[in-house]
């Protein structure tokens, strides 16, 4: 019989040379199974002298404890490298694009129409609509541009056979947000527009937004601060503005609205034609014919109104320099807008 | 209109230079367009608003350039023409109404076969007008400086009289430029015995037009009151500076002063003696100017900001009203030119012009302290198109007038809105659908390589209803091109062309966001732009709201594209109204999975098995999906199989195999009777 080192001794050599799990448990049962070297070892103390007993058990647990310590060990090691190997052939080229749909977008126009809806919401302005077929009571009469109005000739007006036509401004909507609802009001209205003329700046169909505030003291000072506070943060920057007067039949004063234009901060480029400002919007104080064509107590209450171009606002926030580009839907153009 | 510099140099003492000028006149109302300047000159390009008529003319700039400068009018040096013949042309004015001041001279021996001297022809040169004689081009420059239109005839071609009247009711008239007109009873005309010789105010007529023959004249100063002129042209398709001035309004008092200043320089470059100046004019119908009051108080609420009242008073002096200064502020008479200032606000624009809108500080007006409701069952519109975009689909913007032959192939039994003036053809009818419109990108794109296309567009269709017109808000797509993306590791079947229910798959999203997925059925139906097989109408509780389905191949191969596209179109309000949300209890109890494969008919609707199911098993049945469809060997011809995943769960306890048993034979026989089905073992 073999004393307990020299078991111990081979055992371990054993274990030590296992390359894997399998291995390693056929090692485990042969030295410590039922049947194994050291577990015989233990049974055959019986056979020893009483005196001798005692030392050999010792020794021979002392063995078992050695192995098995070694025996768990290496399975830990074994079983890292396993983990090892697996993740090594589990890899996978991270370069390779994502599978599944591509992301679409909104339309510039519409996510520039949502962010200024959100910011006058902000501000406390409902929003109010109107129809894209109106009548020229709405259109043009209660906007203080009677038939034959020279300001008529500007509006290249489409027209339908029975007399209605395609709303020219989103002004209609000012004058049916009054009859509905009276004064005080603050609202919005953006919506389509059209007017037959066709070119680089001109598009058949476009996007206007309109503003009407009215109130019992409602200045041009309060015009000022709305537009230029609305300005600033629609192009998320400090602009400077300035308001030259200008004509409207609906409002008196009237002004048109410039800024200092985004790309080269006033200094001078090709979009504001060198002058530093860009027109981005009409308004004025609102005529007193129109407050009472809408039923609002021209004496008592006061307001103002702006009208300023959708298209126009997001192509100078997105760099766009043709409006038709908005209209033709070439998905190589869409496909830029899909940032939230 | 274009103003030469050194023009308005003879008018006022302008002390900017025309740089430093053109900014002042653009933040007084009349913006700069452009300068070009030459050795002799700078001309200044200005945009004149329509209200301004009276600043068209180096007279009417040079009266704003004086308030504005602080200085005093001048003028050219000139001296009204003593008559030294006896010939007065009989002048006679039907229509006082609408010409309240005729003015006319006769100029005798005049000679229009020499050109006009070159300070004069540059002058006309400098607002683009062309030099033609010595007489026309006096009155083109008479129009220029002061703003009164003026009208020369060759004498000896007029009979007998000058006469204001209306036109007889289709009374023919050729024009100076050789145009032929036919004219309607409101449109004033200038006559003689031998009828019209010039359409009032806009153009004068072709047979008694001034040649360089021409030497004795007859030379013309009316006010033409804007109604009487207004539209005219315009009906007539003419154009002219004489009606743009007269639309926009002539100064009432200035005939006279321009028929002597057009006398002066006639004679002066042309020779010529003239006869008496004689004016037919009505007091009656003379336009007064009268006193507008205008309140402190309002200037004050009305700018928001308080100006001292002398500089009120001296802006208004300064622009030639006059002035009163009463309690209550100020009453103001306009001058005769300034047509335009009617009411207070009018004077408070005059204020705030003067003192710069600059001026005036911006103050935050008070906030607005309500809540008006959000619809709850409105859909809102930014989710909509998120939650289309996350499928892949980009936003559209088409025009709502579309091509009438496409949208009448489209749908042949609807009648559309047409333009009476539409800007092309194929612009001309207003659409009744979005699909003309997206057809027509994604077949665009698809020229230009992009095959795979979706687009998804929201917007209203205009549908005709007894005269006027409906205006429904709609939201429509297109799928066109493959299931997916090009991309590497999807499997073959997986490749295929993009079909009727991977579109459904969309539409059911936006379904399920209504919180109402239960409201919807999808009926076979059928519309004539659409595959007659694959064609459904979407219904919400019984209510038609949409359709979907796959492009008529016919029409998909007129249209260019290589396979037919899928469509969808939805009411948007109908289909999205959001039904506010309740929570249902979720059992605590396990779920049973019997699955069943079920042949029928091949003409078995989904929809007729599971109302079928539905109605055969008791309310333990919490689900019946489909997981399978099959046809092909192993079935009969005309027959399919469909596999249903059946979901059992019980609220109060755990079911055993025997409650799940009997629901499952139940169905069995329920399919087995009603439809004649077969289960597949």
């Amino acid at each position: 019989m073999n004393d307990a080192a020299d078991l111990a001794a081979r055992a371990l050599g054993a274990i030590a040379s296992s390359a894997d799990l399998a291995t390693l448990d056929a090692v485990r049962v042969h030295w410590l199974g039922k049947k194994g070297e050291l577990t015989a070892a233990l049974k055959s103390l019986g056979t020893l002298p009483e005196a001798e007993r005692r030392a050999a058990g010792q020794a021979i647990n002392a063995a078992k404890v050695q192995v098995q310590n070694a025996l768990d060990a290496r399975r830990g090691e074994l079983e890292r490298r396993q983990v090892e190997q697996e993740l090594i052939a589990g890899r996978i080229d991270v370069t390779l694009p994502g599978r599944g749909e591509e992301r679409g977008a909104l339309h510039p126009v519409t996510q520039a129409r949502l962010r200024i809806e959100a910011l006058f919401a902000r501000a406390g302005f409902d929003l109010a609509v109107g129809p894209e077929i109106e009548d020229d009571f709405h259109n043009f009469e209660a906007l203080n541009i009677p038939a034959n109005h020279p300001a008529r000739a500007l509006h290249d007006t489409f027209y339908f056979p029975d007399g209605r036509l395609l709303r020219t401004h989103t002004s209609p909507v000012q004058i049916r947000a009054m009859l509905a609802r009276g004064a005080p009001l603050a609202v919005i209205a953006p919506g389509r527009v059209y007017r037959c003329d066709h070119d680089l700046t001109h598009s058949p169909m476009f996007h206007q937004l309109e503003g009407l505030v009215v109130g019992e003291n409602v200045s041009f000072a309060n015009l000022k601060a709305a537009l230029h506070g609305f300005l600033g943060a629609f192009f998320e920057r400090d602009l400077a503005m300035r308001l030259r007067p200008s004509y409207f039949p609906f409002t008196e004063p009237s002004a048109e609205v410039d800024i200092s234009c985004v790309f080269c901060a006033g200094a001078g480029c090709r979009t504001c034609k060198w002058t530093g400002w860009l027109e981005i919007a009409g308004c004025g104080m609102v005529h007193p014919n129109v407050l009472r064509a809408s039923g609002v107590d021209a004496e008592r209450y006061t307001g103002y109104a702006f009208g300023a171009g959708i298209d126009r606002l997001a192509m100078l926030r997105y760099g766009v320099s043709d409006l038709r580009l908005f209209f033709e839907n070439d998905l190589r153009f869409l496909r830029q807008f899909r940032a939230f | 209109m274009k103003l030469s510099y050194a023009w308005l140099q003879e008018w006022v003492d302008v002390s900017w230079d025309a740089n430093e000028l053109g900014s002042r006149l653009t933040m007084a109302g009349f913006e700069l367009e452009g300068i070009v300047t030459n050795a002799a000159d700078s001309i200044l390009e200005l945009n004149i608003t329509p209200n301004r008529g009276d600043a068209m003319s180096v007279l009417g700039l040079a009266r704003e350039v004086a308030a504005l400068g602080g200085k005093t009018l001048t003028g050219p040096a000139w001296r009204p023409v003593a008559a030294e013949l006896p010939d007065a042309f009989p002048i006679l004015v039907d229509e006082p109404a609408a010409c309240p001041t005729f003015c006319g001279r006769v100029i005798r021996g005049v000679n229009n076969q020499a050109p006009s001297p070159a300070w004069l022809t540059a002058r006309l040169q400098s607002a683009d007008v062309r030099s033609v004689n010595p007489t026309v081009d006096v009155t083109n420059y008479v129009l220029l400086e002061l703003g009164q239109p003026m009208h020369a005839y060759d004498l000896s071609t007029l009979n007998g009289e000058i006469r204001a009247r209306y036109a007889h009711p289709a009374e023919r008239l050729q024009l100076l430029d050789a145009r032929t007109v036919t004219l309607s009873d409101d449109m004033l005309v200038i006559a003689d015995c031998n009828g019209a010789v010039g359409l009032a105010g806009i153009m004068g007529g072709a047979r008694t037009a001034v040649a360089t023959a021409t030497r004795d004249v007859f030379l013309e100063a009316a006010f033409f009151a804007p109604p009487a002129v207004q539209g005219r042209a315009r009906r007539l398709g003419l154009h002219t500076e004489a009606s743009q001035h007269y639309e926009r309004g002539v100064d009432p008092t200035l005939q006279q002063q321009a028929l002597e200043r057009a006398s002066s320089l006639l004679i002066e470059i042309a020779g010529g003696r003239a006869g008496p100046v004689t004016r037919v004019h009505s007091g009656a119908h003379q336009p007064k100017r009268g006193a507008v009051r205008l309140r402190s108080t309002q200037l004050t609420r009305l700018l928001g900001t308080s100006i001292e009242p002398a500089a009120v008073t001296a802006a208004l002096i300064a622009l030639q009203m006059s002035v009163r200064e009463v309690p209550s502020g100020w009453e103001v008479t306009p001058p005769a030119h300034r047509f335009d200032i009617t009411i207070e606000a009018d004077l408070i624009e005059e204020v705030a012009r003067m003192v710069g809108f600059d001026a005036i500080a911006e103050r935050e007006g008070a906030g607005v302290q309500h809540f008006p409701p959000l619809p709850r069952e409105c859909p809102p519109e930014a989710a909509v198109l998120e939650a289309m975009s996350a499928r892949g689909y980009h936003e559209a913007i088409t025009y709502a007038f579309v091509d009438p032959q496409l949208q009448q192939r489209l749908f042949p039994e609807r009648s559309a809105l047409a333009l009476a003036n539409p800007i092309a053809s194929d612009l001309s009818v207003m659409r009744l659908s979005l699909w003309p419109g997206l057809l027509r990108a994604a077949a665009e794109n698809q020229r230009r390589q992009q095959e795979r296309a979706r687009l998804i567009e929201h917007g209203v269709c205009f549908a005709p209803a007894d005269g006027a017109a409906l205006e429904i808000d709609m939201l429509a797509g297109i799928a066109s091109g493959e299931r997916l993306p090009e991309q590497w590791g999807v499997p073959r079947p997986e490749r295929a062309q993009v079909d009727f229910f991977d579109v459904k798959a969309d539409l059911e999203i936006l379904l399920a966001a209504t919180g109402a997925e239960d409201a919807f059925t999808f009926e076979a139906a059928q519309l004539s732009c659409l595959h007659p097989g694959r064609a459904a109408r979407l219904l919400r509780q019984a209510r038609p709201v949409g359709w979907l389905g796959e492009l008529h191949p016919e029409i998909a191969r007129e249209l260019d594209f290589t396979y037919p596209p899928i469509l969808f179109e939805l009411a948007f309000y109908d289909a999205l109204r959001v039904a506010p949300g309740a929570y249902a209890e979720v059992s605590r109890f396990p779920m049973v999975r019997r699955d069943l494969a079920v042949v029928v008919d091949d003409n078995v609707s989904l929809s007729a098995l599971r109302e079928r199911v539905t109605l055969s098993s008791s309310s333990l049945l919490r689900q019946c999906r489909v997981f399978d469809v099959y046809r092909g060997p192993g079935l009969e011809t005309g027959t399919k199989s469909i596999a249903l995943g059946l979901i059992f769960q019980d609220f109060s306890r755990t079911l055993t195999d025997e409650d799940v048993d009997r629901n499952v034979a139940s169905i069995v026989a329920g399919l087995r009777v009603s439809l004649n089905a077969k289960i597949r073992e």
